[in-house]
């Protein structure tokens, strides 16, 4: 069976003279549910950007392996999804053609199917040819799922997952994360209790916190 | 401390001699310069004008250099040092253009004629200078050192098209240009002996004042950047 | 293609919004009545028209060609596309979609101009329409890999034609020395080494670009 690893040493980042977090390890490999908690502030945004490769870290290596070969920064795009409240689709089109143009953006294909499952699966079904514009952000954020799972992706990353749904929306997060996790890496970055229940380990980012000042 | 005291004594001779010794026809003496064709008194300003000229491009060149090293390390004191030169030569820049404009008011009659080398100065100076505003206008430093280093990159790629291509093209003013029958090259061949030797005493004396001065500018960049570092 | 089909999401969004060309259009006229009510009743010399119409050309450019990389970091899409495409794939999406731009600005441009310029005759339009393309080109590669560093700065507006304008200076010189040429002469011999300079430019260019958009796009 096919797998993806992660692994993430020696952490650092340091934003102009703020040092979020210092020397974190983390690595997962093949499939299962991991947790990254911390209060507001903690980093855990900045530590999924960081472990995803969208932003580099002050100090320390992240590598990406599938299968055991190592994947390059320019293709690991499409082994990834990612939910998070700061990522924005565009809301002059339809869901449906956010989808669309992502889809041939990726290079990857996907079955009608599969789209319509997504839709009906997370209940945007009737309101998939509606533009984005008038989606509630639970919509969006139901919508931002859907972007996230279309192309099959190895490794999930959610970033409060459950922000702006309501309790059937969370319950559909928390099915298809642990459905997921049965072939997949599921990552999941929150305060939520519920959340961070359903992993199987949970990182501290506070336990990396290290507010002595550096003396050179 | 000793470099400092020879630095001082060589580039005071060489403003001495470049500006007190006297033109004349036939030169006699040690300190006397010879005539040169269409160019009479004014050519003492070469002294002074080529070797800024000269290190502004060297600065650009220094600057990118080590931008393209910052590219690959990521070490913010590489992108430190690309700052100071960049702003050594944005002085020097201007210093070659105001004495580049002071020559040839005496020699062609105008400050500015759109010459290609008057141009390519002009072109210079207005890339140190969206340098200069583009690292003000960006906050994060790491962003801000490879912004700066990308663009001081792709504006060093333009620079060849300037200074080779557009002199050989375009008709000038400027000697040693296509059009030029008077001076030539006024380094090679008119130039006697003292006046070549002036010339490269004065090239090396602001050489070394720019490493000086670089050297010293970044240090203290350096050196700042570490102080607000420790006042969390 | 991957990049083809950013380029098509980019036109579709420009078709059903129209923020842009309205502006442009708008911009295009703008900038054509400012000249022609400066000159009022004068007669310009050829050379000068020729000139001029590259000034229209490269303040047009700073107007519209922005907006690729702008639009997406304004509206925090710049993630979205980091998700789903290489850099690579990105730039050269960005740069279709900006040299269709500038194909269709600046063909607009010329017409309006010819027609509202009578000093600008073109004797020899091969040699203006070769410069016009290889020109074309080189904007659009230059003004799209700034206009990503101007992206993730402030004050975009104002820095945009600051940044661009040292870097397009040699193809401008060139091509306003080439219409100088198309006007005057009907042979080509003058003018290769000028030929030979866009091509230079163009391709000098987009290696550069292709290799260190990496940098300006990662954070």
């Amino acid at each position: 069976m096919s797998s993806f690893e992660l692994q993430a040493e020696n952490i650092s980042k340091v934003f102009g003279r703020r040092l979020i977090f210092k020397d974190v390890d983390f690595s997962c490999k093949g499939n299962g549910i991991y947790g990254i908690s911390g209060p507001n502030g903690s980093g855990k945004s900045t530590f999924l950007k960081i472990i995803t490769g969208i932003i580099s870290p002050t100090k320390g290596k992240v590598t990406h392996y599938f299968d055991g070969k190592l994947i390059e920064s320019e293709d690991l795009h499409n082994f990834i999804g990612f939910v998070a409240p700061y990522v924005i689709l565009y809301d002059e089109f339809t869901a449906v053609e956010n989808i669309h143009f992502f889809s041939k953006i990726r290079g990857i294909n996907f079955t009608q199917e599969k789209l319509d499952f997504l839709f009906q699966h997370f209940g945007l079904f009737d309101r998939k040819n509606d533009l984005v514009k008038g989606y509630s952000s639970g919509m969006k954020q139901r919508l931002k799922f859907i972007f996230a799972l279309i192309h099959s992706p190895k490794i999930l990353f959610f970033d409060e997952p459950t922000s702006n749904l309501d309790n059937s929306g969370k319950e559909k997060v928390y099915q298809t994360v642990k459905e997921e996790s049965q072939n997949n890496i599921v990552i999941i970055a929150s305060n939520e209790d519920s959340d961070l229940a359903i992993c199987s380990s949970v990182l501290e980012l506070q336990d990396f916190k290290n507010s002595k000042t550096d003396n050179k | 401390m000793i470099w400092k005291i020879v630095l001082f004594l060589l580039l005071a001779f060489v403003s001495v001699a470049g500006i007190a010794f006297p033109i004349v026809v036939k030169p006699e003496h040690w300190y006397e310069f010879p005539m040169i064709m269409g160019l009479g008194e004014n050519a003492k300003i070469i002294f002074f004008h080529v070797p800024t000229a000269w290190l502004t491009v060297i600065a650009f060149f220094m600057s990118t250099v080590y931008s393209v090293k910052y590219l690959r390390n990521k070490d913010l004191v590489d992108d430190i040092k690309a700052h100071s030169a960049a702003q050594i030569g944005m002085v020097f820049c201007i210093l070659a253009t105001i004495t580049g404009a002071v020559w040839a008011k005496f020699a062609w009659g105008s400050y500015w004629s759109w010459d290609p080398r008057q141009t390519s100065i002009f072109a210079l100076l207005l890339i140190y200078g969206a340098l200069f505003a583009l690292r003000s206008a960006v906050e994060v430093e790491e962003k801000r050192a490879a912004l700066s280093a990308v663009y001081s990159i792709i504006a060093f790629v333009t620079v060849p098209f300037f200074i080779f291509i557009m002199p050989r093209i375009m008709r000038g003013l400027h000697p040693g240009s296509a059009d030029d029958t008077n001076a030539g090259t006024v380094v090679n061949f008119k130039m006697n002996g003292n006046m070549l030797l002036i010339f490269f005493l004065s090239l090396i004396g602001f050489t070394i004042l720019y490493y000086w001065m670089w050297y010293v500018g970044y240090k203290s960049m350096l050196y700042k950047e570490k102080l607000n570092k420790q006042y969390h | 293609m991957s990049a083809y089909a950013l380029f098509k999401k980019d036109l579709a969004s420009e078709l059903r919004t129209r923020y842009a060309i309205n502006s442009l259009v708008m911009f295009i006229v703008v900038t054509i009545s400012v000249i022609l009510f400066s000159i009022g009743n004068e007669k310009i010399s050829d050379f000068l028209s020729g000139g001029l119409f590259w000034v229209v050309i490269f303040f047009s450019a700073m107007s519209g060609l922005s907006r690729a990389f702008v639009s997406e970091e304004e509206r925090g899409t710049t993630l979205t596309l980091q998700l789903i495409a290489s850099p690579t794939t990105i730039f050269s999406g960005k740069l279709l979609f900006n040299l269709i731009l500038v194909f269709a600005m600046n063909i607009v441009i010329a017409a309006l101009y010819s027609t509202l310029f009578e000093a600008f005759v073109i004797k020899n339009v091969s040699l203006f329409l070769y410069a016009f393309i290889l020109g074309n080109i080189g904007i659009a590669i230059a003004s799209t890999l700034i206009a990503s560093i101007i992206a993730k700065a402030s004050s975009k507006g104002t820095l945009y034609p600051v940044l661009s304008f040292p870097i397009l200076l040699p193809l401008m010189l060139t091509l306003i020395d080439l219409t100088k040429q198309a006007m005057d002469t009907t042979t080509f011999s003058s003018s290769y080494v000028e030929l030979a300079i866009l091509g230079c430019y163009d391709v000098v260019m987009i290696a550069a670009s292709f290799m260190l958009f990496d940098f300006i796009w990662k954070d």
